[in-house]
């Protein structure tokens, strides 16, 4: 059977302490490493503060904390996934990248049901990758939460 | 360039006719009686009608012609401009401008407004002329040439003497009888016969316009006999090289009416002499050279060969700019000495030609050049400078810190190159600066809207048009300016009959204006009303449960209540002003912007609403402070003075306010970090600097900072681009070390300081 390119995902995967994530390339912008960002008063605490891109303000969001696991201790080993959907940019506070490769869009199964910790609506499914498991986060649910928990 | 593009330009000048008509009419309205303000009034609904008429926009032509139409009989001093036309012209402007939207973005104008309208204007070019003699002078050789009288309207001029205009020009008698049918000008095959004098002035060849093309299109109508007459042409040394001296005689035989005839003058009208009389005259065309036989070029007969296919050379020839011995006229005039006898005699002429031009044309003083500029390459420019006014900080910043022997070359060039960034900077702002004009216009119409549905007789007096300030913040101003301006007219002006009986005129004053102030636009907002009444407000801020019934609140902090969210006096919700948004919207508003609002009020004497608002959004000068080991940026505008607290200086007050003692007066002290949740616990005064700060109503507070780094100018950046609004910031900024500073929402913070939370879960945390 040929699969056709539209059936197929670019993923580029990370890891949060133990476990591994990916999200669309096609949202991805750069990656570049962790710089010391401003902190923003009255934010929740998965926003790190906001960093200067080239002339422009962004807000970094720690994603392991936003996922429901410990915050990230940001040293020089950890990088920022800058991401943008629509006409906004936000970045990624990761561990690490680990990998960059291509699914079909039907090898990827649903979230199970049974975490109250993690908030599946930013959980777009799991993939399984030889004998890992790599879980793809939903990148609009990310960015459609940060303005109204902000707000 | 396709059609819509020039459609697009088209609006775009409706929209400058437009605010030229409403100012006109406005000018007209407060006793101008210039001819020109009237000129220019009709000019530019007839504008509108030209280009509507290119583009097939029938509702809007047919608007403007009628509006023109009763235009062009105050032109010709037919009709008084009476405060009560005035008025429905005002109204028609309105209209006119809504057709011009509705043809633009889709939609349809209700057409009872347009009828409405039209039949007011019907009825005032039907109404009693004046005479002629005991008004203002004609305007304008053209008020010769009235308007043609469309087929669906009447002829307002039919009734009417002509004019005689000083100009020395002796209009020809006019047969309106044309107008009602062909029948009394049909020749044998039922063509008719007219006979048009052409003379265009100077200023048609100027813009572009071609006496050839006209001709030519003339020509299509029907037969035509041309003559070119050049009785005026002088002698060479006389003659100006830009002059238009040569006229036409022609004579069209067709089977349209005049009005097509008249419309092939359409556009070249103002810049020439166009008279057309039914029938033939004959006797102009048989004796030609009897009337210029010493000149023996007068008349000119013209070859209607010309009129068939035109190339451009003999189009160029058959224009009447000659060309003329520049070189010669000047050069004698310059050296008299030298010159034959005759020569200065000559260059007299011509300076007393020049002379007379002068007092025949008025002098119109030449407009500055403009170019029309996509905004959005404006703000490219101005983003790209931001960017080169940070590189210049961190350049600047990082030679400072790697400086071993103080290279003065280095030093100096940075030095030029932070002014040269600076001047580009500005003059970059300046671009984006436009005078507050537009939309002080269109409070005018908002003005008048509100007075007819609340009966209110309301004058809008502005001042300060021409202050400058950024696009941005015109363009964002506009929403709250006319939420103000709807409540004031709607609680704030009493209405007539109340006026008259509290001893004020029935009509009820607006006062909106603008000034720059310290760096800032300061934008007011006065009415001669009631006042705010005290006494509801409170009553009412009791009934909502914004205050305590005890509450001891000073006059200045009664009026600040409207500001507070969901605070309505009306008792009634008007259609007007009460749809839930109140004056709570137009201070956040205002404070997105970085402006600040207040009120001051006096009972029976009226309320004044100030606004102050930044002249850009794009740079600040600022003060660098650390607090709590974040940098930050307080706007230097809201600071009035820096002291370093003494510890005899402080006073505890209550369980956790401290006061500082400025000269005579005790100022709350506001402990930055911790109201921005940056620390738990107060700084101690006595280790950090205070900020006296001024905020909009809120009086003066003593904002705690750890420590000042120094003064900058910065560039604004927005957080909401990326992120959301963070409450107590007003924007970011990036500084010389390529670290993001935020910076201080002053109004914010003070709020916050009186007891109202900066962001919603600590206000819930205080109200439960």
């Amino acid at each position: 059977m040929r699969i056709s390119d539209n059936d197929m995902l670019e993923l580029i995967a990370f890891t949060l302490g133990d476990q591994e994530f990916c999200v669309e390339v096609i949202s991805v912008r750069e990656i570049r490493s962790w710089t010391p960002a401003t902190i923003l008063p009255h934010s929740p605490d998965h926003v790190r503060g906001v960093i200067n891109l080239r002339g422009v303000v962004m807000p970094i969001m720690d994603l392991s904390l936003r996922l429901g696991m410990a915050a990230s201790e940001p040293t020089q080993e950890h990088v920022i996934i800058v991401t943008r959907i629509g006409e906004q940019t936000i970045g990624l506070l990761v561990d690490s990248v680990s990998d960059i490769f291509t699914v079909a869009t039907d090898s990827i199964q649903p979230a199970p049901d049974v975490s109250r910790s993690v908030d599946r609506e930013l959980i777009r499914g799991m993939i399984p990758m030889d004998d890992r498991m790599i879980c793809f986060v939903e990148l609009h649910a990310l960015f459609e939460t940060l303005e109204s928990e902000a707000a | 360039m396709d059609m819509n593009e020039i459609k697009e330009i088209f609006f775009q000048e409706c929209e400058e006719q437009l605010a030229e008509l409403e100012s006109g009419l406005l000018r007209l309205n407060d006793g101008d009686t210039d001819p020109e303000t009237v000129n220019a009034v009709f000019r530019a609904v007839h504008s509108i009608k030209g280009g509507a008429g290119a583009f097939g926009l029938d509702d809007l032509v047919s608007f403007a012609h009628v509006f023109e139409t009763t235009l062009d009989c105050v032109r010709s001093n037919k009709l008084e401009a009476s405060q009560d036309l005035l008025k429905v012209m005002l109204r028609s402007a309105d209209v006119l401008a809504d057709l011009t939207a509705a043809s633009r973005d889709g939609g349809t104008v209700e057409s009872s407004r347009t009828s409405g309208l039209v039949a007011e204007l019907e009825a005032y070019a039907k109404g009693q002329p004046l005479p002629s003699a005991s008004a203002a002078p004609a305007p304008a050789p053209a008020a010769a040439a009235p308007e043609p009288a469309q087929a669906e309207t009447p002829a307002p001029a039919a009734e009417a003497p002509e004019p005689t205009d000083d100009s020395g020009f002796q209009p020809v008698p006019f047969s309106f009888d044309a107008l009602d049918g062909d029948d009394d000008l049909a020749i044998e095959d039922g063509r008719s016969v007219f006979t048009v004098r052409f003379k265009p002035r100077s200023d048609l060849y100027a813009k572009g316009n071609e006496s050839v093309l006209i001709l030519r299109e003339l020509a299509k109508l029907g037969d035509l006999q041309v003559r070119c007459e050049a009785d005026d042409l002088p002698s060479i040394d006389m003659l100006d090289p830009e002059g238009a001296y040569f006229s036409w005689l022609i004579r069209v035989e067709t089977d349209q009416d005049e009005e097509a005839v008249r419309h092939v003058f359409e556009f070249v009208e103002w810049d020439s002499t166009v008279e057309i009389t039914a029938g033939a005259d004959e006797e102009a065309f048989a004796a030609p050279d009897a009337q210029g036989g010493d000149q023996p070029m007068a008349a000119v007969p013209f070859d209607l060969s010309l009129l068939e296919d035109v190339p451009a050379v003999s189009a160029e020839a058959a224009a009447p700019e000659a060309p003329a011995p520049a070189a010669a006229a000047p050069a004698a005039a310059g050296d008299e000495s030298m010159a034959p006898p005759n020569l200065p005699l000559a260059a007299k002429a011509i300076a007393a030609e020049a002379e007379k031009k002068e007092t025949v044309v008025p002098a119109v003083p030449a407009a500055p050049q403009t170019i029309r500029v996509d905004l959005d390459r404006v703000d490219r420019l101005i983003n790209l400078v931001g960017e080169l006014v940070i590189n210049q900080a961190m350049l600047a910043q990082s030679v400072v810190e790697n400086e071993s022997g103080g290279s003065s070359a280095v030093n100096l060039g940075l030095e030029e190159l932070q002014q040269l960034t600076r001047e580009i900077q500005d003059s970059v702002m300046a671009i984006r600066a436009q005078p507050v004009k537009p939309v002080f216009q269109r409070m005018g119409r908002i003005v008048r809207e509100i007075a007819d549905m609340t009966a209110k007789q309301v004058r809008l007096v502005t001042e300060g048009e021409n202050t400058e300030v950024d696009k941005t913040v015109i363009d964002k101003i506009a929403e709250p300016l006319t939420h103000m301006i709807r409540n004031a007219v709607d609680h704030g002006l009493e209405t007539p009959e109340k006026r008259t009986e509290a001893g004020k005129n029935a009509e009820g004053v607006l006062r909106l204006s603008a000034k720059h102030r310290s760096g800032r636009i300061v934008i007011e907002i006065a009415d001669d009303g009631a006042g705010i009444n005290r006494e509801r407000v409170k009553a009412k801020a009791i009934e909502n449960g914004l205050i305590t019934a005890d509450a001891n609140l000073s006059d200045e902090d009664i009026d600040n209540l409207i500001f507070h969210p969901g605070f309505s006096t009306a008792d009634k919700i008007s259609d007007i002003s009460g749809r839930g948004v109140g004056m709570d919207v137009v201070k956040r508003s205002i404070q997105a912007l970085g402006g600040r609002i207040s009120i001051t009020s006096k009972p029976g004497k009226g309320s004044v609403f100030t606004m102050s608002l930044p002249l850009t959004l794009a740079v600040l000068d600022g003060m660098v402070v650390t607090v709590a080991n974040q940098t930050l940026v307080v706007p230097l505008t809201a600071i009035v003075e820096t002291l370093q607290p003494e510890k005899s200086d402080i006073h505890s007050f209550g369980p956790s306010q401290r006061l500082i003692a400025i000269r005579d007066t005790f100022c709350p002290l506001v402990d930055v970090g911790n109201i921005l949740n940056f620390r738990s616990d107060l700084a101690n005064p006595v280790d950090g600097v205070a900020l006296l700060v001024e905020s909009e109503g809120g009086g003066q507070r003593a904002l705690m900072v750890d420590a000042i780094q120094g003064q900058r100018q910065v560039v604004i950046k927005s957080l909401e681009a990326n992120y959301t609004n963070v409450p107590g910031i007003a924007a970011a900024t990036i500084l010389g070390d390529g670290r993001v500073a935020l910076i201080l929402d002053v109004d914010a913070v003070v709020t916050a300081s009186r007891g109202q939370p900066l962001s919603p879960d600590m206000m819930l945390a205080a109200t439960g």
